[in-house]
């Protein structure tokens, strides 16, 4: 096992911390770094794509799960997998689509762990129709601070804490996921570009169960009239017979394209305001009105961002935030409110969607609740950035909505209990399976929890 | 912790008494800062000064800490370390001097430079090595572009804070990849308490100033910082001035 002291950070490349590093091989490595820990605990890691500091953990341990890895076996009758926690959703995706199965969700990028996935309880595009991450899980293996693993099913209150429990319940070590069987790998994609925030949110209203893929790209640098003016993307599942019959010999394939090179800085210069609002201008006018049953691969539609170049995601040196927010159906106005001061404000927002959110699951820390999410990013750099993301808290608290912890990087920890309402009872657990707090992270630390 | 725009939720300030240290603490009360520890001799206006900060809903307490002391800092400062992680150490004490007058008392000038630099190189190895343990952390170092070049006017203070400046950008180097951040901050003339009555510089400042200075800094994740900013252009040209004519600049 591997053990070295290394600056972490997350995607966002903020807030950097030093930590212990361990990376197991076998499950009993993991139990051993847990119960041998230091006095500042220990947390999980993936393959550190959340935004902030949730998979850090300053002068204590972190424990690299990408070595455990294996994907252990393929149920085809019951339509599920058991798989260690490291494995990447992508791999499993490569793995599993030649043999007619697909994830029923999978976030925007292809590059989380199955921990990873549990820990932030992601959501794709089909939130609506197929919940979050949560939904699929049938079952999980947890290693606790005692050093023992558990198996957690759903139902109980340790499964409702991990789900979304962001690392801090102990280290999931294996999960059981349930499966949806798919005849190809195409998705038969409508687009159609709207107008202005109303035309979006119209749109996306409009979409049915028929198109379960739904999502929104908005343009945050329109102003005026066209506020909020952006494209939005339906998708479903190409059945096998909608193929002509020499495609449906190669129906199944995946091929991801490469994996990204090194991240390379590109100067804050390059993506301000003004290449931003171009490139937008482009984005929008390139789109035809609408276009529908665009024949487009798995890869292609789910996880567009995998296969960008690493320059595309430099942020200049202060790095870049993710915010991602919540409120219910009924607070429109607060969506625009924010949408219109993120315009005024001329902020150089990138990856800027909006989606539709359905029925919440039994996460306590889960960020999905029925209603709009909008989630965008922005360079860390940006003067002012601290107090408009701070007036955007106190704006979606107001409203009853909620900030993603997962991809939080700055969150006041006053917002948290209006937010979260299960919060008490994640504390309360907490303190009772691990009263000693041997999994904390930056995250936990910022945030109380 | 710090946030992702380097805002600490706690704070040592060592000099709590210092008018930068008290702006820069107002500013980041306002941000996430929730406890400030300020470190100091006991007095009055220490006192004062936590009064101040506490009605902005912080969580404040003063520490009895004496610069010249060393021998006291580890245990003083070591204590208020075990009680919970600081995010951020100002190093903020120091003393002006007053040249003349040191000048003829050699031990007033040993004064100057205990405080200003013996002190400062306990305290700050002390904190150094907390802050790693930690794993993060800020060490914000309050040096003076009067350190960039000796000067006649005030060579006694000056070499302090130039021997403070060198310490600290060794530091910064020793904590590299450690997840300990050290930032060196050079203001010009100051508009304060300490230097009251005497003749103002060009580009001077004041601690407010100094303080958005250092918020800036710590969210760009500066190494050194120069307050006002066209100070570092200026001091980079005189200090390429022949000694001859350097020395018959206006004494300021």
């Amino acid at each position: 096992m591997s053990v070295d002291t290394v600056s972490l950070t997350g995607w966002g490349r903020t807030s950097p911390t030093a930590a212990l590093r361990f990376r197991p091989r076998t499950y009993e490595e993991a139990a051993a770094v847990v119960r041998g820990r230091g006095p500042r605990g220990v947390v999980a890691r993936g393959l550190g794509r959340a935004h902030g500091d949730a998979a850090q953990n300053a002068g204590g341990s972190v424990l690299d799960m990408t070595a455990l890895d294996r994907i252990r076996s393929v149920d085809a009758v019951a339509g599920t997998v058991v798989c260690d926690a490291g494995v990447s959703l992508r791999r499993l995706l490569a793995t599993l689509l030649p043999l007619g199965w697909f994830l029923p969700v999978t976030p925007a990028t292809g590059h989380v762990t199955v921990g990873g996935a549990i820990g932030s309880d992601v959501h794709g595009r089909n939130h609506r129709t197929a919940g979050s991450f949560a939904r699929h899980v049938r079952s999980l293996e947890l290693l606790t601070a005692d050093g023992e693993v558990r198996t957690v099913l759903p139902g109980t209150d340790l499964f409702g804490a991990t789900l979304g429990g962001l690392g801090l319940t102990g280290v999931v070590l294996s999960a059981t996921l349930g499966l949806r069987p798919v005849t190809t790998s195409l998705m038969s994609v409508d687009t159609a570009r709207a107008a202005d925030l109303d035309g979006v949110l119209a749109r996306l209203a409009a979409c049915g169960d028929g198109t379960p893929y739904a999502a929104a790209w908005i343009d945050l640098l329109a102003r005026g009239r066209s506020t909020g003016r952006g494209v939005v993307t339906r998708g479903e599942h190409v059945p096998l017979d909608a193929l002509p019959a020499h495609a449906r010999r190669t129906a199944l394939t995946f091929r991801p394209g490469p994996v990204p090179s090194a991240r390379a800085l590109v100067p804050e210069g390059l993506l301000g305001r003004a290449p931003t609002a171009l490139l937008n201008e482009l984005r929008h006018r390139g789109t035809p009105a609408v276009r529908t049953r665009q024949p487009q691969r798995i890869p292609a539609f789910f996880h567009p961002l995998d296969s960008a170049p690493g320059w595309s995601r430099g942020r200049g040196r202060a790095g870049s935030v993710q915010y991602q927010f919540t409120v219910g159906h009924g607070q429109e106005e607060t969506l625009h409110r924010i949408v219109r001061q993120l315009t005024v404000r001329r902020c150089p927002a990138f990856h800027a969607v909006l989606k539709r959110f359905g029925e919440s699951g039994p996460g306590w820390l889960s960020f999905p609740a029925p209603g709009w999410t909008l989630s965008f990013g922005l360079p860390a750099g940006l003067p002012g950035l601290a107090r408009l993301l701070d007036v955007l808290d106190e704006e979606v608290a107001a409203a009853g909505g909620r900030v993603c912890l997962a991809k939080d990087a700055r969150l006041r920890p006053g917002l948290l209990a209006a937010m979260y309402p299960r919060l008490p009872e994640f504390r309360t657990l907490r303190g009772e399976l691990d009263p000693e707090g041997a999994f904390r992270s930056d995250l936990s630390r910022r945030l109380v929890l | 912790m710090k946030d992702a725009f380097g805002a600490p939720q706690s704070l040592l300030v060592l000099g709590g008494t210092s008018e930068i240290g008290l702006a820069t603490a107002r500013r980041l009360i306002a941000r996430r800062t929730r406890t400030v520890r300020l470190a100091g001799r006991p007095s009055p206006a220490l006192e004062r000064a936590a009064a101040e900060l506490r009605e902005l809903g912080a969580d404040v307490r003063t520490v009895p800490f004496d610069a010249l002391d060393s021998a006291s800092h580890e245990e003083v400062l070591g204590k208020i370390f075990t009680e919970g992680d600081i995010d951020m150490v100002l190093l903020a004490f120091g003393v002006l001097g007053d040249q003349a007058r040191d000048e003829e008392e050699p031990l007033s000038a040993v004064r100057v430079a205990q405080t200003n630099y013996t002190g400062a190189v306990s305290a700050g190895l002390v904190c150094a090595g907390a802050l790693q343990a930690q794993g993060h952390g800020s060490l914000v170092v309050l040096s003076a572009a009067a350190g960039e070049r000796a000067r006649r006017a005030d060579f006694i203070y000056g070499s302090s804070k130039a021997g403070l400046d060198v310490f600290a950008q060794g530091l910064g180097d020793a904590l590299h990849g450690t997840g300990v951040h050290v930032m060196v901050v050079r203001p010009g003339f100051v508009r304060s308490r300490m230097t009251a009555g005497r003749e103002e510089a060009p580009l001077a400042t004041t601690p407010g100033a100094v303080a958005d200075a250092i918020v800036t800094g710590l969210r760009r994740r500066s190494e050194t910082v120069w307050v006002p900013g066209a100070l570092r252009v200026v001091m980079s040209a005189l200090r390429h001035v022949p000694r001859p004519l350097f020395r018959r600049l206006p004494v300021r």
